[in-house]
């Protein structure tokens, strides 16, 4: 026993000498560089530069601090952006596009001086670099909060008696047949079950992160199925559109859509990157370590949503997301959660165990038992989601992307 | 009868030039771009924030554009690196608009070269010796894009479609094949191929040296090629005139298939220089606008593969300045093009200039003034 201490000991010591290697940054020399794939056009790119504006103000970095490039391929040029602004005198860089990671993480190789932070990725935890982070957020609770508001609505349709069939159906028009939109259809989904147990979705994709067309068009074929509410998860203004050109209510995504869906719009979730790149920063002026893998939460800040439009949301919905919203931050409500019947199945069955593919290798072999203490352990095993399940009540009307 | 006849001339009229000095159009062009630049700092100082509010600064501006391309010694290799890029697709062009053949499916020639470099790495690198996979990778591009020029050009030599709509389409089905792959390949499900592990073409000194050799070599030799030998004076004939070229018993179908052969297979290495030089990976974007962009850059050398040179680096000094300045100025993505929008236009502009004489109407009867 005293030796298995001793070696703790020892191993703690070691781990603390690592940690020690982070230097303290002065505030005055931190400079945080920023690699965009699009620029404002993009709801979700705009994201990104909101945040980094709204934390550079809190930290109250001046101009020349922080630098924001725009337009940068998933290619070369990301590594290439990545190493001018390590002659910028960059300390910390970040990138916002998951396609940009492998071309992040080369630069990171070369130069393991400076801090590489990199939104929505997967490979730091294997990569093995102490300079090479990942970073996410629990959006998965978000859209879950914003299915509460979808399902209290289907109810107050359902009670008015305009319900356009049987039963209250959604639709969901996604981007890519990707964890990450999976996880998020699939816990907005839940949302919306827990409140109205017989709703259905079905989910139309896109193949494309931002095609306004190609969004509005799904909107609008789904609409013509007879859906009675639909959500996204894609960067345009595709969707909310055809709703409100057909008076279908609408959960947004990455932000408000009310000024131009006044009459649709319920509610909407999206990521706060400003708590991140605070974190970031603050750790780097302190000299501590960032996280490999970092996931925002409703406590830190990172998962928000907008307003609920109350013109639009049923009654009590302003009150039941707030419930919603504690027992989340009391670790009492869990999105995935496995135990309760027949909340979420499969083929009919109830799911007990899961492995998921954590560790991203060529292959994509599942590799890691998500599933204990009765609900899916979503982005704790790394930040990026890996909720790719496919379960009942949900119909996927194409699944080529 | 006097005054009649001159009430009916227009306000501006126009006749072609002949025969303009080479100095004087330099002067110009040189003009044009000046002009150009001094419209772009209106413009900057209208949109941009923090310029309105501190005019001085407008030095800056300029001195900004050319801090893009110059001002650490890896942004300089990156503007001879896109340079080449850019010159390779431009010459992958030239033997085909030579023939008066509008090839605007470069974007797509490249693209499709991308891809099948990369799908044979895809399925074969790590299963056989690198500079085997190298070579088939090279032979994988170089016939990707000779077919996708190919397609065009068998049509137009046995139907004569019109080969401008024809390779213009070709690019969007150029797209959606790589979409296509992407999905397949990537069992994620995010259509995001990382970075693969193999097929990078060796670097010589610096990382993009060999590319920048490759292409000056190619520069010349296709100088040579189009100056200098049958097939290059056959080109010639054959964009001149399609009757002559049959009266002297060359066979135009044949200068066709055979010259966009060339310029499939040329766009194909430049395809190979993006996908095995530089990126290892594919997206839709791969080639980014550039086999557009290209068309310019030949068109404003007169399809000279030397001046060509001095095109292609006039372009992407501009895309590297105009991208400084929205990073410096912390300006909105799409103020860059709005840059390079106005410049460009002024360039394009002048050559109207060059090309024909503007007369306004005199005002009492005297003979008509001419401007330029």
């Amino acid at each position: 026993m005293k030796k298995f201490i001793a070696l703790l000991l020892t191993l703690a010591l070691c781990l603390g000498c690592v940690a020690a290697i982070a230097e303290p940054v002065a505030k005055e020399n931190v400079k945080l560089g920023v690699i965009l794939l699009h620029d404002e056009d993009s709801t979700y790119d705009l994201n990104f530069i909101n945040g980094v504006n709204e934390a550079k103000e809190a930290l109250g970095l001046s101009d020349d601090q922080v630098i924001i490039i725009r337009n940068i391929e998933e290619s070369a040029a990301c590594t290439e952006t990545a190493l001018d602004l390590v002659d910028e005198g960059c300390t910390i860089i970040f990138a916002d596009s998951f396609g940009h990671e492998s071309f992040l993480l080369e630069a990171a190789q070369q130069h393991p001086e400076v801090q590489f932070c990199h939104a929505t990725g997967t490979m730091a935890h294997t990569a093995g670099l102490d300079n090479f982070h990942n970073a996410f957020a629990a959006i998965y609770e978000g859209r879950y909060l914003a299915g509460i508001a979808a399902g209290l609505k289907l109810n107050e349709l359902k009670a008015a008696g305009k319900l356009h069939g049987e039963k209250p159906l959604m639709g969901y028009v996604g981007a890519f047949t990707y964890a990450e939109v999976l996880s998020g259809y699939t816990s907005f989904y839940l949302g919306a079950k827990s409140v109205c147990p017989d709703v259905e979705m079905k989910v139309q994709f896109t193949g494309s992160w931002y095609d306004e067309k190609e969004e509005k068009a799904a909107a609008e074929a789904l609409i013509a199925m007879g859906v009675d509410l639909i959500s996204q998860h894609a960067d345009s203004m595709g969707a909310p559109t055809a709703c409100e050109n057909a008076g279908i209510p609408d959960v947004s995504y990455n932000g408000s859509t009310i000024a131009s869906c006044p009459n649709t719009f319920i509610v909407s979730s999206r990521i706060n990157w400003a708590p991140y790149f605070a974190y970031i920063v603050n750790q780097q002026i302190a000299g501590e370590p960032i996280d490999t893998d970092w996931t925002g939460t409703i406590a830190t800040g990172s998962v928000v949503l907008t307003d609920v439009n109350e013109a639009v949301a049923a009654a009590g919905t302003v009150e039941a997301i707030e419930a919603a919203k504690a027992a989340f931050e009391a670790g009492t409500l869990h999105v995935f959660d496995t135990a309760a019947e027949g909340f979420i199945t499969k083929d009919g069955a109830a799911v007990t165990s899961y492995m998921a593919d954590v560790d991203t290798d060529e292959a994509f072999t599942p590799d890691t038992e998500v599933v204990a203490d009765g609900y899916f352990h979503e982005s704790e095993f790394r930040s990026a989601p890996y909720f790719d399940m496919q379960i009942d009540g949900i119909e996927l009307l194409n699944s080529k992307f | 009868m006097a005054q009649a006849s001159e009430h009916k001339e227009p306000l501006i009229h126009l006749s072609k030039r002949t025969g303009v000095a080479p100095l004087r159009a330099w002067l110009i062009r040189l003009a044009a771009v000046a002009l150009g630049l001094i419209v772009c700092g209106l413009a900057a100082m209208l949109l941009i924030e923090r310029l309105r509010d501190n005019p001085g600064r407008i030095g800056e501006f300029y001195y900004t554009f050319i801090k893009g391309s110059f001002s650490t010694s890896r942004k300089f290799w990156k503007f001879l690196k896109n340079l080449s890029i850019l010159l390779c697709i431009s010459l992958a062009l030239t033997p085909s608009f030579r023939m008066r053949f509008w090839n605007t499916g470069a974007e797509g020639q490249t693209l499709v070269s991308v891809l099948g470099c990369i799908a044979v790495d895809f399925y074969l690198g790590g299963k056989i010796p690198e500079w085997l996979l190298l070579i088939l990778m090279f032979i994988a591009a170089l016939a990707c894009g000779a077919v996708w020029a190919l397609i065009p050009a068998l049509c137009k030599a046995r139907w004569n479609t019109n080969e401008t709509l024809f390779t213009l389409m070709m690019n969007y089905v150029a797209t959606f094949l790589v979409s296509y792959c992407l999905v397949i390949w990537v069992a994620n499900g995010s259509s995001s191929l990382p970075k693969l592990k193999t097929g990078k073409l060796p670097t010589i000194g610096n990382d993009y040296l060999l590319i920048i050799l490759i292409v000056l070599l190619l520069a010349v030799g296709l100088y040579i090629y189009l100056s200098y030998t049958k097939h290059g004076y056959e080109i010639s004939v054959v964009g001149e005139s399609v009757r002559t070229a049959q009266y002297v018993g060359i066979s135009v179908k044949k200068v066709i298939v055979r010259t966009m052969l060339l310029n499939g297979a040329l766009c194909g290495l430049a395809g190979y220089l993006i996908g095995a030089g530089l990126d290892q990976s594919v997206t839709v974007n791969s080639v980014g606008g550039q086999g557009f962009t290209a068309i310019m850059v030949a068109w404003l050398a007169k399809f000279n593969p030397l001046v060509m040179i001095i095109t292609a680096g006039l372009i992407q000094l501009l895309n590297q300045g105009a991208a400084q300045i929205s990073q410096d100025f912390n300006v909105s993505g799409a103020f860059p093009d709005v840059i390079v929008g106005i410049i460009l236009f002024f360039i394009i502009g002048c050559e109207f200039f060059i090309n024909y004489q503007v007369h306004f109407r005199s005002r009492a009867g005297q003979e008509g003034r001419s401007v330029k």
